[in-house]
């Protein structure tokens, strides 16, 4: 062991920067969780105590799930989470591999056009997004808001998987070619294997913006049986009463399914069986 | 079955240009070896000839065919790359046959030839691994499995033994011989390790800056290299390259001699210089002597001496061994 790098001083004082900042982060969703489990009284008269036996109640879940077409959201919701993920991680890994493999005219220029979305915030085109959507007929589908995360998520995409493309052995690709496979099988089996670690990354910072995001669901589609769960979370949230339970319930539960993705996704990025490929 | 003819290739990325007019005929059953500094354009050539770059000017053929439009899996060759390049999802078995599979060959003779290759090799007890699960040496030895068992009309390889250490270099350069006589076929072979161009090739081709500077056998080159280029590339320790004036001639602009054919037990000799470090490497001494204006000396002495650092050391020069170049650099015969 080295002495050095192991004093209890330091070791103590990492610890403890990172346990504060666990704190910090896990602070919110703590006090919704455990709120979501407590009768109305208790959530306003003890808002940081954990659920006792008198205060214990799970009217919030009851509600949700009772009230309110719950589980419809919930579908909406993952539809458009994992069609937009998966159509965002196809083409940008597609536009992104051009990018890195091929040299033609403008490669560069198309590179940075690719890449201007991510300095630019979609939400400034809304107006003209509504109209294209209602001259289009697409109001109130989720293909209106699955047409528009993929918008939203290509940019960084392909800027960083183009970077990673860029890593992957060429004697890998010519071996490829050399032994007949296709581009797209190289793309496929080859390329596309080797920059999974980076395709999971760039799926958990596509996901989660879309699965919380309010305004395009306001916007695009409102309508009951297209509503998405913060959308729908929202019902309970009232200009004059609010049901708190109902709403720390409704967020409760649409934590799990983007922690499940997460949980799927992070796992790639510790996986990866690019050892052995190439030295 | 595989004779390769080049004629005035050139290439250019944007604007610079790496091969300038590359014209070779390589026979059928030929060793050839492309051999050069990094960047000569070298890798640039094989990587033509496979198919993966296409020249800017100028033609291939393989077979007496024009293949200049022909994709890479149907010219009839097989490439082994520096860093072995095997698919990583996939046994070595199935690594060294899917060139086959892909050119719709039945299964049964893919596990033929695969058996005889693995066989040529010595790989039997690997056909299952992966790639992951093998040691440098036993992964560029399935690369070249792969290669072979495709009977490729021409086998390419782009510095194969570069990513193995030194006595895996040794065996693996052994093997690949074993495998010309063998295989009886036509290889390429891009090295900037001239104990590998000596060793493995029929004829060396030495480039340049995107030229060839000479084409010829090993012993060619050493004993009659066509300008200071390959007279400097080939043979280590390098040549020495003295200025004629120093040494008192007039009939060139430099004299080259190479530190093996320099003797120092003379009373009298062509140059004295004082010795300012020595290499004892067993079977051999290096002494590198400083001789004033005529430079730096390089001499190459067998077996082991005992010799003074800042002694004083007259050299001789073996008279037939001596090359002359002109001011162009190229030799005079």
């Amino acid at each position: 062991m080295n002495a050095a790098r192991h004093s209890p001083a330091r070791s103590i004082a990492a610890h403890a920067i990172l346990a504060t900042y666990t704190v910090i982060a896990l602070f919110p969703v703590i006090v919704i969780l455990i709120n979501s489990f407590k009768t109305r009284k208790a959530i306003f008269g003890k808002p940081l105590e954990l659920p006792s036996a008198e205060t214990f109640s799970m009217i919030g879940y009851q509600t949700v799930l009772e009230q309110g077409d719950f589980f419809l959201y919930f579908q909406n919701s993952l539809i458009v989470t994992v069609v937009s993920l998966a159509l965002v991680l196809l083409f940008g890994a597609m536009a992104a591999f051009a990018l890195a493999e091929y040299r033609f005219k403008g490669n560069r220029l198309m590179g940075l056009y690719l890449a201007l979305g991510i300095m630019i915030p979609i939400r400034l085109g809304t107006v003209a997004i509504l109209q294209l959507m209602v001259a289009s007929g697409l109001v109130n589908t989720l293909t209106a808001l699955i047409l528009v995360y993929t918008a939203q998520g290509l940019p960084l995409c392909i800027f960083i998987l183009s970077e990673f493309m860029q890593t992957v052995s060429d004697d890998l690709k010519n071996a490829g070619r050399i032994d007949g496979l296709s581009e797209y099988r190289i793309f496929f089996r080859l390329v596309l294997p080797l920059v999974r670690p980076a395709m999971a990354t760039v799926a958990v910072f596509t996901m989660i913006p879309i699965w919380n995001d309010l305004w395009f669901p306001l916007i695009l589609a409102p309508a009951e049986e297209t509503k998405t769960i913060t959308l729908g979370a929202q019902v309970f949230i009232g200009q004059f009463v609010t049901n708190w339970n109902a709403v720390l319930s409704a967020l409760s539960l649409s934590i799990l399914p983007v922690l499940v993705l997460y949980l799927i996704f992070s796992r790639q990025l510790i996986r990866g069986i690019t050892a052995g490929a190439v030295k | 079955m595989g004779s390769l003819k080049l004629d005035n290739i050139h290439k250019a990325f944007g604007t610079v240009e790496v091969l300038k007019g590359v014209n070779l005929d390589v026979q059928d059953g030929e060793f050839i070896i492309f051999v050069g500094q990094s960047g000569c354009g070298k890798s640039t050539l094989l990587r033509i000839i496979a198919g993966l770059e296409d020249a800017t000017e100028g033609g291939v053929e393989i077979d007496g065919k024009e293949v200049s439009l022909t994709p890479p899996a149907e010219r009839g060759i097989a490439m082994v790359f520096q860093t072995y390049a095997l698919y990583p999802h996939l046994t070595v078995r199935d690594n060294m046959g899917l060139g086959l599979k892909q050119a719709k060959v039945p299964a049964s003779e893919i596990s033929e030839s695969v058996d005889a290759a693995s066989t040529m090799l010595s790989l039997d007890e690997l056909l299952d691994r992966r790639p992951a699960e093998l040691s440098g040496g036993q992964r560029q030895r399935v690369a070249i499995g792969r290669a072979i068992v495709r009977k490729p009309k021409l086998f390419l390889f782009d510095e194969p033994l570069s990513n193995l250490d030194a006595a895996l270099r040794v065996n693996t350069r052994l093997e690949i011989a074993r495998l010309h006589r063998e295989l009886n076929a036509t290889m390429i072979y891009v090295t900037h390790d001239q104990i590998e161009a000596m060793t493995l090739g029929d004829r060396i081709v030495v480039l340049n800056e995107g030229r060839v500077e000479q084409v010829g056998s090993p012993m060619e080159l050493y004993n009659k290299p066509a300008n200071m280029f390959v007279a400097g590339f080939i043979g280590s320790p390098q040549m020495n390259f003295i200025h004629a004036a120093a040494l008192g001639r007039s009939d060139a602009k430099t004299i080259g001699i190479r530190p093996e054919h320099i003797s120092i037990d003379g009373e009298s000799g062509d140059l004295t210089g004082s010795v300012t470090h020595v290499e004892h490497l067993g079977g051999d001494t290096n002494v590198y002597l400083d001789c004033g204006a005529a430079g730096l000396l390089t001499v190459r002495l067998f077996g082991e001496r005992s010799i003074v650092i800042d002694s004083s050391i007259t050299a001789t020069f073996d008279r037939d061994r001596t090359f002359k170049f002109d001011d162009q650099g190229n030799a005079i015969t």
